[in-house]
């Protein structure tokens, strides 16, 4: 457990993406089986037992220290499992009768079969017989609040990189495994087989598409490809297959490969032919696909109730088909397998379930004019929803990963305000010697005229040496310091403005300004514009009401 | 007497009445005895000051040769008579040269610790009990969630971290009177033997330790370094520099800490830390609370730190305590970049306004 906890603690504190995969292939190497195997699933979400409440925590603290002590100590850290992992006294034990801390195995093992009744006394004895960092550890864990920063898809990332294999591999078997996963450990230590994945419903790797840029359709034959709309939604992978006993099993999966069945009880019953859509999951109201901001209200809900379902009615938009019954059908090119999604779809006959339609084009230019107005070009009501088209070669396979050339996204031009600089804050990791973190602003009428209201917050689109120009403008324009927020100088005249890009807008009474972008970004330095030029809030104001009318 | 008769909180430290002085004041007085060189404890412009000859010679080097009026020597353990009171001064345990001073007057002994810690440090000579009525605790890391554990543990972590990114430098904020060298000692007990790069505001007081016979293996300042030649290296510097321009010059840097704070993850997070150190130079809930019963003393005066807490607990022990108001005393590691302001704008180049981020 010690070791575990050692893991959790650095990978806690540590931002960068590689490093974490490097830390956690270290842990995987090192450590023995059957511990490595149920870090593996503590770190993927696939340990089950019940959780213990912060109340048994704190009735066991205020059982062994005194509750002044504890009161001061807690008001100090601000948490309670690590108050008392620091806190905790440990009973006095005569020194030859110490016994060896537990391993997260004996944890684990012991928390699935453990009495309700019998938890306090036993996470007692583990407390004193683990460390700060094991205790700490232990009650993030027992309590089930491990937000460490990673997910699920980076734990199986780097278990893969143990055997040097493709994290798609391990996503395919996943349904299949059980911790602690010694058959998985076994393949990727080159021991034993690869474990073969049994569950009726797997989860296939997605295929993803490059930007276009302007400069590569010179290379490209319109006639090799096949367009539809870029759906603003989010993509899934509905898979339905029928397990040992003939019952049709099905699952909602997410481009990650992450199980979201659960938040989406009601596309499940139309999930009932063996088979597997790539599409993208929508709101539709009386028809009409809703928009990201209607979508989200559906997003990360634990608890599906009928009254969100009935507000909110979810949609698979299909655009293709991977797997048809028993058949594999990702080596076929893109133009059969179409063919066979819209016969599977019409033969499912299903109205949550339609098809994304093609758009048809003879020309680059053609299709350029299709992106710039989506109403006129087919997607008709449903143009708000579209963000752009994507490309598809007609004769390719379906691939794992982001293959170059055979997809291609043409996002719609995005929104772009020019905003005033107000108040930088230094990254993380990499970046912690730069101010990195911008807060931009632009014009409103105030009580004594006009001012900066602050509307967005953004940390990229910017190049490497863009970044330094504007650290060193931040550096020598500071006019107060908050501990790690610089406050910018932000004047008519004097300050730095910014042209901001964003995808979409919302009301947001969190926000001063009353509006929150989705997806910022910084697209350019405008070092030639004064910030009495920037723009107002009257503006965005407006682009929110043409984006909500039409 | 009294002991309030004997020692008493003014606005310009503690002062000694009947011994005509003050202890580590925080304002020009005409005699000082100092317990420390940290700055918030040793502070020029006394006329006459009385401290261990390593804290004057470090207030020498901080300060320049006039710092005082006069100064005197004292060694550890030497009786020394000022007008009705006796003092001793004795080890500390904190840093070189550190000080617990003992005033004694008639029958009553009060011990003023300064700033103290009773964990081994190959750096400094240890602590050493002085038996007493009234013992001055400082109060630091007074919450009983500050238990420092074992620092050669902290450094071993320190060292998988350096072998798990070889291609990275790690960056070591420490104090640079103290915490620095004794990081640097206790990597080389651990077996760690590649050079070891300083800082510029490192420089001086760790020569300075050199001078004093501690060994500290191979040194160099990481001015001038190559950026790649630092990939796989480990380089001691104070807290403030680790987040500031001067980090651009090392490879994709793991930014480290050594210090007590390290143990409450808020406080590492905060200051953007990726490798938290507990390594402390103040003693921990359980030092504080085992020092105080085995000086026998039955008052206690609590200063600088978390003072309720440990009151409350002397209290629940039957020992009479009370918080005494002393200001102007910091924890090093936050005053950090006021105190080396000197060390720094000689050794590196330091964009304006950045040396106290």
């Amino acid at each position: 457990m010690n070791r575990f906890a050692q893991l959790l603690d650095r990978l806690a504190y540590e931002p960068g993406r590689n490093n974490k995969i490097k830390l956690l292939v270290a842990y995987f190497r090192e450590t023995e089986d059957p511990d490595r195997g149920y870090a593996l699933a503590a770190l993927t979400g696939a340990l089950s037992f019940k959780h213990a409440k912060p109340g048994l925590i704190r009735d066991l603290i205020t059982e062994r220290a005194d509750p002044v002590l504890f009161g001061l100590s807690y008001d100090y850290v601000g948490d309670l499992s690590e108050t008392v992992a620091l806190m905790w006294p440990k009973a006095e034990l005569p020194a030859h009768n110490n016994p060896p801390p537990p391993t997260l195995t004996d944890v684990v093992t012991t928390l699935r079969t453990l009495g309700k009744a019998e938890l306090p006394a036993q996470l007692a004895r583990w407390l004193d017989e683990l460390d700060e960092t094991g205790r700490w550890a232990l009650l993030k864990l027992v309590t089930g609040a491990m937000r460490i920063g990673i997910s699920a898809r980076l734990a199986k990332t780097a278990a893969a990189a143990l055997g040097d294999k493709d994290a798609h591999e391990i996503e395919l078997m996943w349904p299949g495994l059980t911790p602690p996963f010694l058959d998985l450990f076994a393949w990727l230590e080159g021991r034993g087989n690869k474990p073969v994945n049994r569950d009726p419903a797997p989860f296939r790797p997605v295929m993803l598409a490059h930007a276009i840029e302007d400069a590569d359709f010179a290379n490209l034959d319109a006639a090799d490809f096949s367009a539809e709309w870029k759906w603003d939604g989010i993509r899934v992978q509905a898979v339905a297959g029928r397990d040992e006993h003939g019952r049709i099993q099905a699952r909602l999966y997410s481009r990650t490969g992450e199980d979201i069945t659960g938040s989406f009880p009601d596309l499940v019953p139309s999930l009932r032919l063996p088979g597997a859509i790539d599409g993208e999951l929508l709101v539709l109201r009386d028809g009409r696909v809703q928009t990201f901001n209607v979508l989200q209200q559906r997003l990360n809900r634990k608890i599906v109730s009928p009254k969100l379902i009935k507000e909110f009615p979810i949609h698979l938009r299909a655009y293709d088909l991977l797997g048809d019954g028993e058949n594999d059908l990702r080596e076929l090119p893109l133009i059969e397998r179409r063919a066979n999604l819209e016969s599977f779809i019409a033969k499912l006959n299903d109205p949550r379930i339609d098809l994304s339609p093609v758009i048809p084009f003879a020309s680059w230019d053609e299709l350029a004019a299709a992106r710039a107005d989506p109403k006129s070009a087919g997607a008709g009501d449903d143009a708000d929803a579209v963000e752009g088209v994507m490309l598809k070669r007609r004769d390719a396979p379906y691939l794992p990963g982001r293959p170059k050339g055979p997809w291609w996204k043409w996002k719609r031009d995005p929104h772009i305000i020019d905003a005033v600089l107000m108040y930088a804050q230094r990254g993380h990791g990499k970046r912690s010697s730069y101010y990195s973190d911008y807060t931009f602003g632009v014009w409103t009428r105030g009580d004594a005229g006009d001012e900066l209201v602050p509307v967005g917050k953004a940390y990229f689109g910017f190049t490497d040496e863009e970044l330094l120009q504007i650290d060193r403008f931040v550096r020598r324009n500071t006019t107060e310091k908050f501990g790690p927020v610089r406050h910018v100088v932000h004047e008519p005249d004097q300050g730095l403005v910014l042209e901001v890009a964003f995808e979409g807008l919302q009301r947001s009474p969190r926000h001063k300004s009353g509006v929150a972008m989705r997806f910022p970004r910084i697209s350019r330095l405008r070092w030639d514009k004064p910030p009495r030029e920037a723009d107002r809030l009257e503006t965005l104001e407006r682009m929110l009401m043409t984006m909500t009318a039409s | 007497m009294r002991p309030q008769d004997i020692l008493m909180p003014v606005p310009a430290g503690l002062a000694c009445k009947p011994g005509g002085f003050h202890i580590d004041p925080v304002r020009p007085v005409e005699r000082a005895l100092i317990t420390h060189g940290h700055s918030d404890h040793a502070r020029p412009g006394h006329g006459a000051v009385l401290a261990t000859q390593e804290t004057l010679d470090m207030m020498r080097l901080r300060y320049g040769e006039d710092f005082a009026g006069s100064t005197q020597a004292v060694a550890y353990g030497e009786e020394i008579r000022l007008g009705d009171v006796t003092v001793t001064f004795r080890p500390a345990g904190h840093v070189l040269g550190s000080a617990q001073i003992a005033v004694t007057c008639n029958d009553t002994r009060i011990v003023a610790s300064g700033d103290y810690k009773d964990a081994r440090d190959p750096t400094c000579a240890p602590f050493e009990l002085i038996p007493c009525d009234v013992f001055i605790s400082e109060a630091t890391f007074g919450l009983p969630v500050f238990r420092h554990g074992d620092a050669a543990g902290e450094v071993k972590k320190l060292l998988a971290s350096v072998k798990l990114f070889p291609e990275r430098a790690h960056l070591v904020g420490a104090y640079s009177l103290g915490k620095a060298q004794r990081v640097m000692a206790l990597l080389r007990e651990a077996g760690y033997d590649a050079p070891i790069y300083l800082h510029g505001a490192m420089e001086k007081i760790t020569y300075y330790y050199q001078e004093r016979g501690i060994p500290l293996g191979e040194l160099k300042p990481a001015r001038g370094m190559k950026k790649a030649d630092l990939a796989g290296t480990i380089t001691l510097a104070p807290p403030s520099a680790t987040s500031d321009v001067w980090t651009r010059r090392f490879p994709d840097p793991v930014t480290a800490f050594a210090s007590g704070w390290m143990r409450v993850r808020a406080r590492a997070r905060q200051g953007g830390i990726e490798l938290p150190l507990v390594i402390s130079d103040h003693a921990d809930w359980d030092g504080l609370t085992a020092t105080i019963a085995a000086t026998g003393a039955g008052e206690i005066w609590v200063t600088h730190g978390q003072e309720d807490a440990l009151v409350h607990w002397c209290k629940t022990k039957g020992l009479s305590a009370r918080p005494l108001d002393l200001v102007g005393y910091g924890d090093e590691d936050e005053g950090e970049a006021a105190a080396t302001g000197d060390a720094e704008s000689a050794g590196e180049a330091q964009p304006a306004g950045e040396a106290k981020a």
